[in-house]
């Protein structure tokens, strides 16, 4: 090789890299191969079959569990953004003030406590106000998911907001704009990518959730993640290697779409 | 008449009040949905359990002698309470064993990634991403479905002849284990790879022009420079690790317990709420403690490279 003299050169890296990203993705593989498979038992090849699609489509659980996780993710994603979105804006582009700090630790509060925890935690607060007002609706669900996707959502509109300067805003002033047209003239379109990173991921990272939801969670509320936990810790068919496919699809659609869309405007 | 002082003054407390403003809803939403219940589990971790689950409010330390030690139903006497013990050491052993196997395996990885082209070293990136935001129940899934019995693992190595019978890996410590170092492993490149990326590779030429051996170089100069990476990495992989629900539950199968599961069961059929709230404050105790020294580690490493 001729890069075996080059400075860059460590002996052995690259075929420990190449290691990794192969087993990264073989498993993803062999998952979504044995979704199209018409055996019912998941050990052995009978054959290319969409079976296994057509029953998750016809199961109303799977369905059921779907459209939770979707009204869930996309109520919490929106709440979190604006209120990142907001944050963001009280915590960017300013000298150091009295409580910035204490603000920052606080946004990122939920990511330095692990999931067990938050839902345990969750789960007794949450019981206590259920026998307190009797309500038992997707309101704690959808509460806890916008609070641990607020971190997620702030991130990258903090990322674009300190990469943005004052200059355009300080003009818009002088030619008398009012802060609010200002700030719906010029900061939010120039905002907007970093808000929309924020958004897809945060319904991701919603998506994504099972830990906590299994948590807090009443009966009859589970969302997709957690409804194939159930199944998976009852025995496995190939339907959940079917509903995998699915969601591998979706998730992949998302995070390239939000690669893009920071990367083209760094 | 005000000075021109006191209207700078006045509009810089009017700023610092609208921040506060502005930042008002996200703080409430985290205090009620997140860290506001942790002071409730603190309080649980200290009152007596129900006969239904719950608690009663009543003073007792009992939950939290129960965390290490035993009382025996006859005499009352302590032993240590040898089942958690063994839960603790499995959980602590398994997340250290995941965070060194992730570091061996991503730090290599991150330094080919960060040592390719410009143009490249976007898809790479884009490469270990995926793996990162997709479901992590699917990922430890997948991880399943390889290394059962009947899974790819075995079936090869049956079909080479190296093996006779299938090695049972499925509800062993060692399948945690691997699970936990397939779906944490981009936690551990992201962070090392964002230090790399930054790496003034003169100094690795210099290291050279000095007749250092690539293992020295790798040593003296490359590691140092990217250590807050490195711990970066070690953390996020540790914490997760620590409190793991997903992957002992379904690699685990239920008997190879990890901390998560042993806290869940005080709140399922265990209906010990306050034991269950005492443990999860441990663990959270572990976790602070391994972020104090993250923080000490990377302000000293900080001040190292200015």
């Amino acid at each position: 090789m001729a890069n075996r003299f080059s400075i860059k050169h460590q002996p052995g890296f690259t075929a420990i890299a190449a290691t990794c990203f192969i087993v990264l993705y073989l498993p993803i593989v062999v998952l979504v191969i044995y979704a199209f498979n018409a055996a019912t038992s998941t050990s052995e090849w009978g054959g290319f079959s969409l079976k296994w699609f057509q029953s998750a489509w016809q199961n109303t659980q799977v369905i059921d569990a779907t459209l939770r996780s979707f009204q869930i993710g996309a109520t919490a994603a929106v709440f979190s953004t604006i209120f990142a979105t907001m944050a963001a804006l009280a915590t960017t582009r300013t000298a150091s003030y009295p409580g910035l700090t204490f603000k920052y630790a606080a946004i990122n509060q939920p990511l330095m406590v692990p999931e067990i925890v938050t839902g345990v935690a969750l789960l007794i607060f949450f019981s206590r106000i259920k026998i307190f007002t009797g309500y038992s609706g997707l309101g704690y669900l959808i509460a806890a998911h916008t609070a641990f996707c607020i971190p997620f959502a702030y991130l990258p509109i903090r990322a674009r907001l300190e990469n943005m300067d004052l200059t355009l805003e300080r003009a818009a002033a002088d030619l008398y704009a009012t802060p609010w047209r200002t700030f719906r003239r010029i900061t939010l379109p120039l905002l907007w990518p970093g808000i929309l990173a924020g958004l897809m991921l945060a319904f991701v990272i919603s998506l994504d959730d099972v830990v906590i939801t299994e948590f807090v969670k009443s009966g009859g509320q589970d969302t997709l993640p957690t409804y194939m936990l159930g199944q998976i810790r009852r025995g496995i068919t190939p339907e959940i290697n079917a509903i995998s496919t699915v969601f591998l699809l979706l998730s992949v659609a998302i995070v390239t779409l939000f690669f893009f869309i920071s990367r083209k405007h760094d | 008449m005000a000075t021109a002082e006191e209207v700078a003054k006045a509009a810089e407390r009017r700023d610092i009040r609208d921040r506060w403003l502005l930042s008002a809803p996200a703080l409430l939403v985290i205090f009620l949905a997140a860290t506001g219940p942790l002071l409730i589990v603190l309080v649980y971790s200290f009152l007596t359990p129900g006969s239904y689950g719950d608690v009663k409010w009543q003073f007792s330390p009992e939950a939290w002698i129960a965390v290490f030690l035993e009382r025996d139903i006859f005499d009352d006497t302590l032993s240590v309470a040898a089942a958690h013990v063994t839960i603790f050491l499995r959980s602590i052993k398994l997340s250290v064993v995941t965070t060194i196997a992730t570091l061996v395996l991503g730090f290599p990885t991150a330094y080919f990634m960060a040592t390719r082209s410009e143009k490249t070293r976007d898809l790479w990136l884009f490469l270990i991403t995926i793996p990162f935001w997709t479901n992590l129940l699917i990922r430890t899934f997948a991880v399943l479905q390889i290394i059962r019995n009947e899974g790819i693992v075995n079936t090869i190595l049956l079909k080479l002849g190296i093996i006779s019978s299938p090695i049972q890996i499925l509800y062993t410590d060692t399948a945690i284990l691997i699970g936990m170092a397939y779906v944490y492993l981009p936690l551990m490149v992201l962070p090392i790879y964002a230090s790399m990326e930054k790496l003034d590779f003169r100094l690795v030429e210099a290291g050279y022009d000095l007749y250092a051996t690539r293992f020295k170089v790798l040593r003296k100069i490359i590691f140092p420079l990217v250590k807050p990476g490195v711990i970066a990495g070690s953390i996020l992989v540790f914490i997760p690790a620590l409190g793991a629900y997903v992957t002992p539950s379904v690699l685990g199968g239920g008997k190879n317990m990890m901390l998560s599961n042993l806290i869940e069961l005080q709140f399922g059929q265990g209906r010990n709420w306050p034991l269950g709230s005492a443990l999860s404050i441990a663990v959270m105790i572990i976790v602070m403690v391994a972020l104090l020294a993250y923080v000490r580690n990377a302000g000293k490493s900080g001040v190292r490279h200015g």
